[in-house]
């Protein structure tokens, strides 16, 4: 099955250890053809996120906050030297202060919301638009979002309206972008054992229950939600635009 | 395991995981203060011990593993050697 990212260059942020969604996302490009660069969040990931690029040979490595808008900027402009043209780019990333992720929605912080938001949705939007800039023969943007963006899940709380906003996001992208010939997409995994994810309260219990709710009575793994991540990039969803993909085993059906 | 095998191993994977200095690693050093950890670290050390162990951690035992040695003690107890 390879080819089908043959001789797309694609930008996948996100990738902090080998848990990431994101580096599961840069093996399946990698083994579809395609060439990846990886971005991570700051120095103290840098040598770790070194030994994953190491594993995928001749992966450009670039620091990106995305907190920062010129620091967004500088990674794109340095990602340029590596990669003049791109073709995709996956934006894989969420924070949200971890007393933010528990207990009442109600007592949501001031502070939580707003650092909820710039990170995990605003930051597609800084990405798509520095990322833009080399996109110039069109190509394809997907990022990573979660039910709990419509549906109540509990302790989730302050990153439901986060990926709502993201998923309105997507839209108003795909519109933005769609006459340049690039596709805005995100897909809704299912729960994963990531750390991002196990920072939620009571996160091992959801896994629990989940795999005898879904349809598949099973949970996902990172390497289904890359594929899916595989098949938005590639010119196989070339009339597939601001789509939320849900890869879950079926638990938005039931659930 | 024996408490001693069971230091090594949490060592290991605050050094290869973690990028902890090695020499910082006893069982009293502090994952905070002494080892810079910060608590997403924790949270992959927590992952990385369940996974090696075959034991599970919930969210309030996590938060009371605050040294090295806790974290020992915890997995001696836990796979009931
Ligand atoms: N794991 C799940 O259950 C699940 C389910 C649905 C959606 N998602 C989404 O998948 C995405 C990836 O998360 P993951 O589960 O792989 O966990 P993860 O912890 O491996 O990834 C989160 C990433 O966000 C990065 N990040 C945080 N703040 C940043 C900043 N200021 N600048 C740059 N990068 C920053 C981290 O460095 C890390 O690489 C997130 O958007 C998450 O919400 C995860």
């Amino acid at each position: 099955m390879t080819g089908l990212l043959e001789g797309k260059n694609v930008l996948v942020t996100g990738a902090a250890n080998s848990r990431s969604i994101a580096w599961s996302v840069a093996l399946a490009i990698k083994q579809h053809g395609g060439s990846v660069a990886l971005t991570y969040q700051a120095e103290r990931l840098r040598r770790r996120v070194q030994t994953l690029a190491d594993e995928l040979g001749e992966t450009p490595l670039i620091e990106c906050d995305v907190s920062s808008d010129a620091a967004v900027r500088r990674a794109i402009d340095e990602l340029a030297g590596f990669m003049p043209v791109l073709d995709g780019m996956v934006h894989s990333i969420a924070w949200a202060p971890a007393e933010d992720l528990q207990g009442s929605f109600v007592h949501t912080s001031r502070a939580g919301f707003a650092q909820a938001n710039d990170i995990s949705s605003y930051s597609l939007i800084a990405t798509a638009r520095e990322a833009r800039r080399l996109m110039t023969r069109g190509g394809g943007i997907v990022t990573m979002t979660y039910a709990g963006s419509w549906r109540v899940v509990p302790n989730y709380n302050v990153m439901g309206p986060a990926k709502a906003s993201l998923e309105s996001a997507v839209r108003y992208l795909a519109a933005d972008l769609g006459p340049d010939g690039i596709r805005v997409n995100a897909v809704s995994a299912g729960p994963i054992a990531t750390v991002a994810a196990r920072t939620i309260k009571d996160f091992s219990g959801m896994l629990e229950l989940l795999e005898s709710h879904t349809p598949l009575r099973r949970n996902v793994t990172a390497e289904e939600v890359a594929d899916a991540t595989v098949f938005l990039l590639s010119d196989l969803s070339r009339a597939i635009t601001g789509e939320v993909v849900h890869v879950d085993a079926g638990a938005h059906a039931t659930i | 395991m024996t408490r001693e095998e069971v230091f090594e191993h949490v060592k290991g994977i605050l050094v290869e995981t973690l990028s902890v200095d090695e020499d910082k690693v006893t069982l009293e050093a502090r994952f905070q203060e002494d080892l810079e950890t910060d608590s997403l670290d924790l949270v992959e050390l927590v992952m990385t011990m369940e996974e090696t162990f075959g034991i599970k951690i919930s969210d309030e035992e996590a938060a009371g593993i605050k040294t090295v040695g806790d974290a020992v003690d915890f997995v001696m107890k836990a796979a009931g050697a």
